[in-house]
C-alpha cells in the first residue's frame, strides 16, 4: 500500500520491489465490497480517491485512454492550484501495475499541453477535403451538421447507409456502439484488413471453446502473486509478440518478467531475437506467417511421444482422432522445411510444452495477421488444449466478466432485419453473423461499388486508419472519398481526418474527463477520473455520443449527464460509478476448473459453452459456416513457396508493426520526449541482408514491392532473422505539411499491403508479404 | 546520512525507457539531456547459440537521486517506474552487500 513506501526505513535499502509482496501485506485479511451477492476483492487505499499532498492535489484513477494504449494502468495524476497537470505516476496501491508505468503516461503532460492539439469544432466544404481550409465553428454547428446529414441518409436510404468506426480498444467502444445501434445502423467498423486485430482470435476461441482464454498471471486477485491459489507458470510460450511493448489482451506486459523472475521459463517464437528472446529457454527463430505449421508439428509430435493429457482430453475434448488425423503430416521434419526451423528444436519445444505442468500460450497480432488466421489460432489453441492448459492456475483461465456488452453496448436498439445488411454478412459468416462487424474488405468494395446498396457517410471516432491500419491507403482514400458526408472525433489533426473529414470535433484525454474502466481481457471495475479541467473547447466522447445520441434517439439516450449514463452501466455490478471510483479497483470473484463446477455454460452443466459441452478440437460451430471444423496450415501469401515468380523479384520477406516503445499505433509523434526515443521509422534487418542489398544502417532507404514503396531509416539489427525485413507502421510526421497528408504517402508501409483477408473474412497479410530494398537515389531526397 | 547509491539487476532491465523519461519529467530535462540513460548492448549470437542482449541503465551527473523526493520518503522516480523492477536505492554499504547475490549487476555511487 502507500504506506509501505511512505513508511519506508530510508537507511535501508529500498526498491519497488518484494516481488512476492510489492505493495501487499501478506497474510492480511482481504478487504471486499459485497454487491449483489457478490463479494469483490479490493486494495486498502490510504487515501481517498482525490487528496491533497505538498502543495499539489493528487487524483487516482486509470490510464484509458487516449492518448495511450489499451491497458488502463492505475496512476496518480498530480496538479497545481492553477488547475495544470504536473505530473503523472504509477499508482503503488494498484495491483494492475504496482506503481509501475511506461513512457507514454509518464509523459502524459506534455499531451495535455501541446499546441497542435485540436481545440474546438471545425468544418470544411466537401471539396476541400485534403487542404487545410477547415473552420472554427461552435458546438451547436457542428452537431447540427452532422445531425441534418446522417438523417437525411437515413430518411432517403436507410440508416445502414451510415458507417460508424472506432479504433483500437479502449473505453470509448461501448459509445460508439450505442450511438450506431440507436441510430439503426448495423456497420461497427474496424478499417483492418481481415478484422486482424484481436478479433480472429476471440472468434477462433468462441466459436471451438465457447469462451476467449487469457494467461493466468494472477491478474484476477487483489493480492496478486502473493493470493495462494495461484501458482506461478512453469512455462510461457510467447508465440509472435512483444508483449513487454504491446501489452495486448489486457495483459500488462512485465507480468512476464516478474513471472521470470519468480521461476517461469519461456519459449519465444519469433523471427527476431526480442529480449524475452535472449533470455528464453529456447528460442524459436521461425520464418514470418508459418506459426500455424508449428503448432501443428508440436502437436504432432506430442501425440507421437504419446505426452498429451489423457485424462483431460478424455474428459473435456472433442475430435482428438480427427486432430490426430489432421496432424499426421506434420512431422518434424516437414514442420522444418516450412518452418525454417531444425527438426529437432520443433521436437524440443513440443516436449518442453507437454512436461510443463503449467504453461501459458502468449499469443497477439502475428497470429491475427496471418492470413488464415482462425485454422492457425485452432493449432495454437489445440496444443495448449491436449496438454491440459486450460482453468487451472498458471495456464489459460477464462476470464470473469463484470459487465456483458459482446458485440457492443446497445444492440437491442438496432431494429430487426438490421443485421443482415451488414458488409459481408453472407460471404464472411463468421464476421458478420457471430462476431457482428461489418468486414472491412467487404466495405470497401461496397464503399467503391455501391453494391448492394450505396453506403453516404460515415462517423470516424478516434482512428486515424489512413497513417495506420489500412494496407492500401490510396485505395481506402478514394474509397472513402464516395462518401457524402464525414464526421471525425479526435485529440490531434491527423492524416485521415485532413484527407476525410467535413467536420471534426475536439475530444478530451484522459486526466481531463470520467470514465469506466472495465472491459479489455480480464474485467477489473475501475473509474477513469477527471484530475483537471481541460483549456480547450473539447468534450469527452462519452459526452459527445450521449449528446449527438440523444438527438437522434432520446429514447435510448434518457441520460442527463455522463455520470448518470455511467450509473446506469454499472447497475448490474451493484457499484454506480461514485462508489466504484472510491474502492476502485474492484476484482470480480475468480475461480479455478470452473469447467468442472458448472460456471462456463449458460445451462449450468459441467463443461464448455459449447454444442457438445467439450473444448472442440473439431469444431461443430466452423464446420456449421462451412469452414473447416479442424485446424490447418496454408503457405503465407504472397511468400517464397507460394509466389515463387514474386519471390524472384521481390525476395526478401517483409513484415510490419513491430511495436516501438513510446508509441501506440500513431499516437505521440507530438510529444518531444517519446518522439526522441524513436525519431523516425526504421526497417530492421541483420548486417547480411543489408550488405547484399547495398544499404546502410542510419541511412534512408526504399522498402518497396509490385504494390508500391515507402522510406524507412535501416537499422541493423543482429536479432533479425537473415532475409526478413522488419518494418515500423503507423507513421506519420504531425509537424510536416497538411499538403502532402503530412508525408504519409513517403511513410505508408500499407502501400506495400493489399486489403487480402482469409477464407473466413479474417487475416490479412500485415506480417508476412514480399518485398526489396534500396538505398534512396539522390532525386529521391 | 551514508552515502547513497543506485544498484541495478541488468539481468532484468528491458530497456523501457521509463526511467530514463520519469527523471526527465521530474527534474524538467530536455529530450536531449538525461539524469539517466539506458545503454543497449546486442543483440547478437554467441558461438553457443545463445544470445547477447543486455540493456544497461547509466546515471548521468544530473542525477541527484531525486533529492527532494526522497527527502518526502517517497522513492527517486527511476526506482518507482521501474517496469521490471531491477533497481534499487539505498545506502552504498547495504547495496554493496547486494552484489555478490547474482551476476550481471551493477552499482553506482552517485
Amino acid at each position: 500500500m502507500a504506506e509501505h513506501i511512505e513508511q519506508h526505513d530510508f537507511d535501508s535499502v529500498t526498491t519497488n520491489d518484494d516481488m512476492k509482496s510489492n505493495s501487499y501485506k501478506s497474510g492480511q485479511d482481504a478487504l471486499n465490497f459485497e454487491a449483489n451477492g457478490k463479494s469483490f476483492g479490493l486494495v486498502e487505499h490510504a487515501h481517498p480517491w482525490r487528496y491533497e499532498q505538498d502543495g499539489l492535489t493528487v487524483t487516482r484513477g486509470s490510464a484509458w485512454s487516449g492518448p495511450g494504449c489499451h491497458d488502463g494502468c492505475g496512476v496518480l495524476m498530480y496538479s497545481d492550484a492553477d488547475g495544470h497537470l504536473v505530473k503523472v505516476e504509477g499508482d503503488p496501491e494498484n495491483p494492475y501495475n504496482q506503481g509501475r508505468l511506461c513512457v507514454r503516461c509518464i509523459a502524459v503532460p506534455e499531451a495535455i499541453t501541446n499546441p497542435s492539439r485540436l481545440r474546438y469544432p471545425m468544418k470544411r466544404e466537401r471539396a476541400d477535403r485534403g487542404k487545410d481550409k477547415w473552420q472554427r465553428i461552435s458546438w451547436d454547428e457542428a452537431y447540427d451538421l452532422i445531425y441534418q446529414n446522417f438523417q437525411r441518409f437515413k430518411e432517403e436510404s436507410g440508416a445502414e447507409s451510415v458507417l460508424f468506426c472506432q479504433g483500437t480498444g479502449r473505453d470509448i467502444a461501448q459509445y460508439i456502439t450505442r450511438l450506431m445501434y440507436s441510430f439503426g445502423s448495423p456497420h461497427y467498423v474496424l478499417n483492418i484488413s481481415g478484422m486482424s486485430c484481436y478479433a480472429p482470435r476471440v472468434t477462433a476461441c468462441f466459436a471451438t471453446t465457447g469462451s476467449f482464454w487469457l494467461g493466468d498471471y494472477s491478474q484476477e486477485f487483489a493480492d496478486r502473486y502473493d493470493n495462494p491459489e495461484w501458482h506461478r507458470p512453469e512455462r510461457i510460450v510467447v508465440w509472435g509478440n512483444n508483449p513487454l511493448v504491446s501489452n495486448s489482451d489486457g495483459l500488462y506486459g512485465h507480468w512476464v518478467v516478474d513471472c521470470m523472475r519468480l521461476g517461469s521459463e519461456l519459449i519465444v517464437v519469433d523471427p527476431k531475437c526480442t529480449w524475452l528472446a535472449s533470455r528464453a529457454r529456447q528460442f524459436l527463430q521461425i520464418r514470418p506467417g508459418t506459426d500455424g505449421a508449428l503448432a501443428l508439428g508440436m502437436i504432432n509430435v506430442i501425440i507421437a511421444e504419446d505426452l498429451w493429457d489423457h485424462d483431460f482430453v478424455d474428459k473435456w475434448c472433442y475430435g482428438f482422432d480427427e486432430l490426430k488425423e489432421a496432424v499426421s503430416a506434420y512431422t518434424p521434419e516437414a514442420v522444418a522445411e516450412i518452418t525454417w526451423l531444425e527438426a529437432d528444436e520443433i521436437v524440443q519445444a513440443a516436449r518442453d510444452l507437454a512436461q510443463a505442468e503449467s504453461a501459458i500460450l502468449q499469443w497477439g497480432v502475428a497470429i491475427d495477421m496471418t492470413k488464415e488466421t482462425i485454422p492457425a489460432s485452432q493449432a495454437l489453441l489445440a496444443l495448449f488444449e491436449i496438454t491440459g492448459n486450460i482453468e487451472k492456475p498458471g495456464a489459460m483461465i477464462a476470464p470473469p466478466t463484470l459487465l456483458y456488452y459482446g458485440g457492443g453496448w446497445g444492440g437491442e436498439w438496432l431494429p430487426e432485419g438490421q443485421d443482415q445488411k451488414r458488409c459481408g454478412y453472407d460471404k464472411y459468416p463468421l464476421v458478420g453473423q457471430a462476431f457482428i462487424m461489418s468486414q472491412t474488405d467487404e466495405m470497401i468494395s461496397q464503399l467503391e461499388t455501391d453494391q448492394p446498396y450505396r453506403l453516404r457517410g460515415a462517423w470516424i471516432e478516434t482512428t486515424n486508419f489512413l497513417a495506420c491500419t489500412s494496407p492500401d491507403p490510396e485505395r481506402e482514400l478514394a474509397a472513402y472519398n464516395n462518401l457524402e458526408f464525414i464526421a471525425c472525433v479526435d485529440l490531434f489533426m491527423t492524416p485521415t481526418i485532413m484527407a476525410l473529414g467535413d467536420v471534426v470535433l475536439p475530444a478530451l484525454m484522459y486526466p481531463e474527463r470520467d470514465g469506466l474502466r472495465v472491459g479489455d481481457g480480464a474485467q477489473r471495475g475501475e473509474t477513469i477520473n477527471k484530475a483537471i479541467e481541460t483549456e480547450t473547447e473539447g468534450r469527452s466522447d462519452m459526452q459527445i455520443c450521449l449528446e449527438l445520441g440523444r438527438r437522434f434517439n432520446p429514447e435510448a439516450w434518457p441520460w442527463n449527464d455522463v455520470q448518470e449514463m455511467f450509473d446506469d452501466i454499472l447497475k448490474p455490478s451493484g457499484f454506480d460509478f461514485k462508489s466504484m471510483r472510491e474502492v476502485a479497483p474492484a476484482y470480480i470473484p475468480f475461480e479455478y476448473h470452473k469447467h468442472e463446477k458448472g460456471m462456463l455454460r449458460l445451462d449450468g452443466k459441467p463443461g464448455f459453452n459449447t454444442p457438445t459441452g467439450r473444448l472442440e478440437l473439431w469444431s461443430s460451430f466452423l464446420s456449421n459456416l462451412g469452414l473447416n471444423p479442424l485446424p490447418e496450415f496454408f503457405e503465407p501469401s504472397p511468400g517464397p513457396k507460394s509466389t515463387p515468380e514474386l519471390f524472384k523479384d521481390y525476395p526478401l520477406i517483409l513484415t510490419t508493426g513491430a511495436r516501438p516503445w513510446g508509441y501506440f499505433h500513431s499516437e505521440h509523434r507530438q510529444f518531444p520526449h517519446l518522439r526522441a526515443l524513436h525519431p523516425e521509422p526504421v526497417m530492421e534487418m541483420n548486417q547480411h541482408t543489408a550488405d547484399k542489398y547495398g544499404v546502410s544502417d542510419g541511412e534512408w532507404a526504399w522498402v518497396e514491392n509490385d504494390r508500391g514503396k515507402c522510406k524507412r531509416i535501416v537499422k541493423v539489427n543482429q536479432g533479425v532473422m537473415d532475409g526478413v525485413v522488419s518494418a515500423d507502421h503507423a507513421w506519420w510526421h504531425p509537424e510536416g505539411s497538411p499538403d502532402n497528408l503530412y508525408d504519409l504517402w513517403d511513410l505508408a508501409v500499407g502501400n506495400l499491403l493489399a486489403f487480402d483477408p482469409g477464407k473466413a473474412g479474417f487475416g490479412c497479410t500485415y506480417k508476412s508479404t514480399l518485398c526489396r530494398v534500396r538505398p534512396l537515389e539522390k532525386e529521391d531526397n | 546520512m551514508s552515502a547513497k547509491g543506485l544498484l541495478i539487476d541488468y539481468q532484468w532491465c528491458t530497456g523501457c525507457h521509463s526511467c530514463e523519461v520519469a527523471c526527465q519529467m521530474e527534474h524538467g530535462l530536455p529530450p536531449d539531456q538525461h539524469g539517466i540513460v539506458v545503454n543497449q548492448v546486442g543483440p547478437w549470437q554467441l558461438p553457443d547459440g545463445s544470445w547477447q542482449f543486455d540493456n544497461i541503465p547509466s546515471p548521468t551527473r544530473q542525477c541527484d537521486l531525486c533529492a527532494a523526493r526522497t527527502a518526502k520518503a517517497e522513492l527517486p522516480t527511476c526506482v518507482h517506474h521501474c517496469q521490471a523492477k531491477c533497481m534499487r536505492y539505498g545506502d552504498l554499504e547495504e547495496l554493496a552487500a547486494n552484489l555478490a547475490t547474482s551476476p550481471h549487476q551493477v552499482l553506482f555511487s552517485l
